[in-house]
């Protein structure tokens, strides 16, 4: 699973930066039949977590009410020079993670 | 009862009778524990309409001041027709800075969308959108 993850390399000290989310994933709704008419078992990314230097900052629980090639954009507060962790799984155990570093200047 | 008094009670009867979030639904229980979700502090942002149900933009936001003491914990979104009702739960914290989330969502159909979200102090707000969708995201043939 690819995924594209965005947020600045640099920030200020207490800035809120924008993080973008945007992971290749069919999101598979579990509700598709395939061209012989079996039913396409579910598969979507459950859970979607963010840490930033090992403290979870964002979690989101997702279902198959998420567009496919899932996009979540949120935000934090750049406090500390250090990595963003970004961990997914989805229902057939495949897991996901990414990791960007920031800069944090005074 | 006076004149006066019943104008009042039945101004404020359709209030409550029109609320949108019931807060005896079992998946906002599971969230509230049964406590009151007033509206306000929510806004939901979704297009007007949609052509494609598949994937429509989603914007969440929460007024909150997002410090140690006053803060959003967690965002919870539900749609009203998809097999689904619990589309997603974002969880936050003062770590967050602006209470903020956007999405892109599957829609099976014209319906309105709520977001309940809750807050540190224990209370629970929501905002409803409603939005047209021309292709409903297909539960059957693709």
């Amino acid at each position: 699973m690819t995924a594209r993850i965005q947020l600045p390399a640099k920030a200020k000290k207490g800035e809120v930066v924008e993080i973008r989310v945007l992971i290749q994933h069919p999101m598979e709704t579990g509700y598709r039949h395939d061209d012989v008419g079996h039913l396409i078992k579910r598969n979507v990314i459950n859970v979607l977590s963010c840490r930033y230097n090992g403290v979870e900052v964002f979690r989101a629980d997702l279902s198959s009410g998420i567009a496919a090639n899932p996009y979540v954009q949120f935000y934090t507060v750049a406090d500390k020079s250090g990595e963003l962790e970004f961990y997914w799984i989805d229902d057939e155990g495949q897991q996901g993670s990414e990791r960007q570093s920031i800069q944090v200047g005074a | 009862m006076r004149r006066r008094q019943f104008l009042a009670g039945v101004a404020a009867l359709p209030a409550a009778a029109l609320a949108q979030v019931d807060p005896l639904d079992p998946l906002v229980w599971v969230v509230t524990n049964g406590a009151p979700v007033k509206q306000g502090k929510v806004t939901v942002e979704l297009p007007q309409l949609a052509d494609n149900g598949n994937s429509v933009p989603i914007r969440i936001t929460v007024d909150s001041p997002m410090t140690e003491a006053d803060h959003v914990k967690s965002i919870h979104l539900y749609s009203e027709k998809n097999p689904v009702r619990n589309m997603a739960n974002f969880y936050l914290g003062p770590r967050a800075g602006k209470a903020e989330v956007n999405s892109r969502v599957r829609l099976a159909g014209s319906q309105k969308v709520t977001a309940v979200a809750k807050l540190s102090d224990g209370s629970f707000w929501y905002d409803t959108a409603s939005i047209v969708v021309t292709l409903s995201a297909c539960l059957d043939e693709s």
